[in-house]
């Protein structure tokens, strides 16, 4: 045996269990496909097409070059936290403390990850609605909890209360409740998200809100969940600046709820990330005080791509409801018998567009595609043509 | 500004067609919007900008940005002087201003001399004109919203959640 192999084997000795069983994403070797091909159209990825807006990006390199290349306090420079509460009230009427209500977190990821550990002991139920974020799943395991996924595929990729009582028992500690949701674009009206409240209420459960796309609401206002009747103890809001603000690249986000947890997520934060990076938190000042009209002009802009596109998958014959946010829709590609893996393998090699398989967000994404609109008229408009085409040669 | 304007405003190409499914409005809708901007000179002209630098126009042409005092008319102040200078063709932008000067105006011509001789033969020389400074324009960075550059690679990574 070559000496290569042996150590390589020897090495895989060391990998905890708990990493050794985690599922790698069943997808990999098709994302590997997509990035080793050239001249493809991309409606794959989850990020903005668009750059951090000037003024934003401006203001990271004037702190560079004023000198602010220091940590900061655990939970984030006090201005940051100021504004962050500040524009939190004024725009959305939430009420957090500056003082210990908020964090800073590297991204909303952070933020789950100190909030599902902050909260799980070994064995503890964390509740996630799927087709989900991919991260969900594999953090609560990380964390010793058990994730137990709720399939909403039946009920318009929505929670219902039923499904939600259905799901909870004396186990249940939480529920990481993203909207508007990433993959599908479905998002909850006040009187829905009530309903699910009323549940949360009556277990007293954790309700861990994935919000970062809550800017990105189109047909009816976001409301954040903390802000309905009473909710306000069981929320743990988590929100960033990546979609809003154009900003996926600069990792920043922060969290907002009650003291005991957000005293504990720092906990961990100041032992395992310290604090974000200065720059970044100098550029999320500036969105903050300039930034809301560049996020009004980027969502206006969505939602005129949303309409194009929506109608170009309907008329192509790929059933597609009108995603409420984010910029993803989630069209069932079932009337050509494939599956979402292979409908995205032959789609990709075919005619070169990249989508990705519903699956890779959990089984309830079975016969669907996530197709990112976050791209540019032109290649939404070639991309359509070039699916027109796929799924007319697959009807044959 | 009518969303339809804003869609036009930044790319002039897009079809009605697509404007209506961008809106969601009917396309006849739409076309009667641009028809009745059009008639009425909200939209006045579809045109393209283009990289000078990169489309290597065998005679190169010069540009200057030229200040020009002038003395206000009875009854039409600067409007009948504004109009003898922009009707030339060589002018193919006019301001008038607040500040030192009266007018800003923007000259083309095939090369230095021939735009010097605008200024010398025709210019300074109107009734009126008290005084004029020349800039001659070294570099356009960006026009009308846009920056002048080869367009730019896609930085994002082609997949991510």
């Amino acid at each position: 045996m070559p000496a290569g192999r042996q150590s390589k084997t020897k090495m895989k000795n060391y990998i905890a269990k708990k990493v050794e069983i985690m599922q790698p994403s069943g997808i990999r070797a098709f994302f590997d496909l997509v990035l080793g091909m050239k001249d493809v159209i991309s409606l794959g990825v989850g990020e903005p097409d668009f750059v951090t807006p000037w003024q934003i990006r401006e203001a990271g390199i004037y702190s560079l070059e004023q000198g602010f290349t220091s940590y900061t306090s655990n939970k984030g420079l006090y201005k940051l936290r100021l504004l962050i509460s500040r524009h939190l009230r004024s725009r959305f009427g939430l009420e957090y403390s500056p003082d210990d209500e908020i964090l800073i977190t590297v991204g909303v990821s952070e933020g789950l990850d100190l909030s599902v550990r902050a909260i799980t002991n070994p064995g503890d139920k964390i509740l996630i609605p799927i087709p989900s974020f991919v991260c969900y799943g594999p953090m609560v395991e990380l964390a010793e909890g058990v994730a137990v996924y709720i399939d909403t595929s039946k009920t318009g990729f929505k929670l219902t209360p039923k499904l939600l009582e259905q799901h909870i028992d004396n186990k249940t500690k939480a529920l990481i409740l993203n909207y508007p949701v990433n993959p599908t674009g479905a998002s909850y009206t006040k009187k829905e998200l009530n309903e699910l409240k009323n549940v949360i209420l009556k277990h007293n459960i954790l309700c861990i809100t994935d919000e970062v796309y809550g800017e990105l609401t189109y047909d009816f206002d976001h409301t954040y969940f903390s802000t309905l009747p009473k909710a306000r103890e069981n929320t743990l809001y988590l929100d960033g600046f990546s979609k809003a603000f154009a900003m996926t690249g600069w990792r920043i986000g922060f969290a907002c709820g009650p003291k005991d947890i957000i005293d504990a997520m720092t906990k961990i934060h100041q032992y395992t990330i310290m604090c974000v990076s200065i720059t970044a938190q100098m550029a999320a000042c500036e969105a903050l005080v300039t930034g809301h009209k560049s996020v009004m002009d980027m969502k206006r802009e969505y939602k005129r791509r949303r309409e194009f596109i929506i109608d170009g998958l309907n008329r192509i014959g790929l059933v597609c409801p009108k995603p409420e946010g984010a910029f993803y829709a989630f069209p069932s590609i079932e009337s050509t018998g494939l599956s979402s893996m292979e409908f995205s393998q032959q789609l990709l090699k075919e005619q070169k567009v990249a989508v990705v398989p519903g699956t890779a967000f959990g089984k309830s994404g079975e016969g669907h595609i996530r197709i990112s609109y976050a791209s540019s008229m032109d290649n939404l408009k070639e991309a359509l043509n070039r699916m027109e085409i796929f799924i007319k040669s697959k009807k044959k | 500004m009518d969303e339809i304007l804003e869609i036009l405003e930044k790319d002039c190409r897009v079809s009605a067609e697509d404007i209506a499914k961008m809106l969601k409005k009917e396309p006849k809708a739409v076309k009667q919007a641009i028809n009745k901007y059009e008639k009425e000179g909200i939209i006045l002209k579809y045109k393209a900008i283009i990289n000078r630098e990169l489309a290597k126009e065998p005679e190169s042409e010069v540009r200057a940005l030229i200040e020009v005092n002038i003395t206000p008319q009875k009854d039409v102040g600067f409007d009948k002087i504004a109009e003898r200078i922009y009707s030339f063709p060589e002018v193919t932008s006019c301001y008038l201003i607040s500040g030192s000067y009266d007018l800003l105006l923007v000259v083309e011509g095939k090369n230095l001399q021939s735009v010097s001789r605008f200024i010398a033969e025709k210019l300074s020389p109107m009734e009126n004109v008290k005084g004029v400074v020349t800039h001659f324009l070294l570099k356009k960075y960006k026009e009308d919203g846009v920056i002048l550059k080869h367009k730019e690679e896609n930085k994002r990574i082609a997949i991510s959640y």
